[in-house]
């Protein structure tokens, strides 16, 4: 079971105020949408939540059966999708998927690899360099590296920006899926994204 | 404790060959390192020409290649992670420490390589006495590890700065000042002959730099990667 609480949240950026007094909480089970329009802050939330980026004043929970987690053992129970993260281009998609297995010590890593790329459907290109990928497809393998450790926190940003149609009915079956293990926070601006997936809303801007 | 250093050395161990596989196929520190080096090198033999220089002197120009071309070829190491937008990625999926360990390893390969291609093309070009050729070799090994520690912790500093550019041997040199003086005066006995018991205190401190810029580094470098 797993919970996550936004304690009062506020990110400054040269006294300029980016969002203030944030307050949320997210149960297993439930999808957070954070929606608001450009530079209301979307991303620097996400990137908070993640520990990528320490917030002004707030603090943010993380409670695994009723055991709150250090921020340092935080990201071995998340997954993240951005814009901002890249993979490592002069390698291919399956040589991520291995070096970032072997980092977080997992078992199995080649196996964990191979049955991801096959779920975000890039098996057919596993052995390309990703510098040859499209942007699309490299939004898949972003997937794919989020889900390789089966988090229990998916926190995706823009999840559907390049994306086909069949990409955007991998993300709804993604999003659907990781609800039965855990919750998911995503931010988006797109109206139809924001009914589509949010049990929750958060409003910024 | 052992269970966790060992996982450590493993994860460090896979950041370590993905480097080189990357390396090896953009060869993008590589050539900065060695093209500063061997341009320095010849510029440094054509402006010598026919005149013998002595020991110190020698000894002295070895380090200012290899300090020049450290800084030239090491700094990308943190700096190309942040430049691809890589660097999420690994701050999500590593422990920090390791990623020094990584990083530090694969800085020392590619500082070791270097060193073997410029220094016999220094013997090669300038000619100078090498009386004690195993001393040579083990101060090159011992300056190297101290080089290699506190470049790798440097340029993950400076790898977070908005002017990143020659910020690196700005930075390096009040930090390497000891480590460059007691190279110089080990190769300089190494160069004139000395044997190695007379170059102990000076490996000695070269040992202790080492030890001390890779315990400091990972005591920090944690709070460095956070940012």
């Amino acid at each position: 079971m797993i919970s996550i609480q936004l304690n009062n949240l506020t990110k400054t950026y040269n006294e300029q105020v980016i969002f203030s007094g944030v307050q949320e909480a997210v149960t297993q089970g439930s999808c957070l949408v954070v929606s608001g329009p450009n530079g209301s802050g979307k991303t620097t939330l996400l990137k908070i939540i993640a520990g990528l980026v320490r917030p002004s004043s707030g603090e943010m929970h993380l409670t695994i059966e009723n055991k709150v987690i250090p921020r340092e053992e935080q990201k071995d129970y998340l997954g993240y999708v951005s814009p901002d993260l890249m993979l490592y281009e002069e390698l291919s998609a399956l040589e991520n998927l291995e070096f970032f297995a072997r980092i977080r010590g997992l078992t199995e890593g080649v196996k964990k690899a191979e049955e991801m790329l096959e779920k975000v459907q890039l098996n057919k290109w596993k052995a390309k360099m990703v510098s040859t990928y499209s942007t699309g497809m490299k939004q898949r393998l972003k997937f794919a590296f989020a889900l390789l450790h089966r988090p229990l926190l998916l926190l995706l940003d823009e999840p559907g920006s390049n994306l086909d149609e069949s990409g955007h009915a991998l993300v709804q079956e993604i999003i659907e899926e990781q609800k039965q293990r855990g919750c998911v926070i995503l931010s988006t601006n797109d109206p139809t994204e924001v009914s589509r997936y949010g049990d929750q809303i958060l409003q910024l801007g | 404790m052992v269970t966790r250093f060992f996982n450590w050395v493993k994860q460090a161990g896979a950041l370590l060959g993905k480097d080189i596989k990357v390396e090896f196929r953009t060869k993008y520190s590589l050539n900065s390192f060695l093209m500063f080096a061997l341009t320095t090198l010849v510029m440094v033999s054509f402006a010598v020409g026919p005149y013998i220089l002595d020991e110190v002197l020698h000894s002295a120009l070895i380090w200012i290649i290899l300090f020049f071309s450290a800084m030239a070829g090491l700094a990308r190491s943190f700096v190309k992670e942040q430049e691809k937008g890589t660097v999420y990625a690994l701050k999500l999926s590593a422990v920090p420490e390791t990623v020094y360990l990584g990083k530090f390893i694969y800085n020392l390969v590619l500082l070791f390589f270097v060193i073997t291609i410029v220094i016999p093309f220094y013997i090669f070009f300038l000619s100078p006495p090498v009386g004690n050729p195993g001393l040579l070799v083990f101060v090159l090994i011992l300056g190297s590890l101290g080089l290699a520690a506190a470049t790798t912790i440097l340029a993950a500093i400076v790898s977070q700065a908005n002017v990143k550019g020659n910020l690196l041997p700005v930075l390096a040199f009040p930090v390497l000042l000891p480590l460059l003086i007691t190279a110089i005066n080990g190769t300089r006995l190494a160069l004139e002959g000395f044997p190695l018991r007379d170059a102990m205190p000076e490996l000695q401190i070269l040992i202790s730099f080492f030890a001390i810029m890779l315990a400091v580094s990972l005591m920090l470098f944690n709070f460095v990667w956070e940012g």
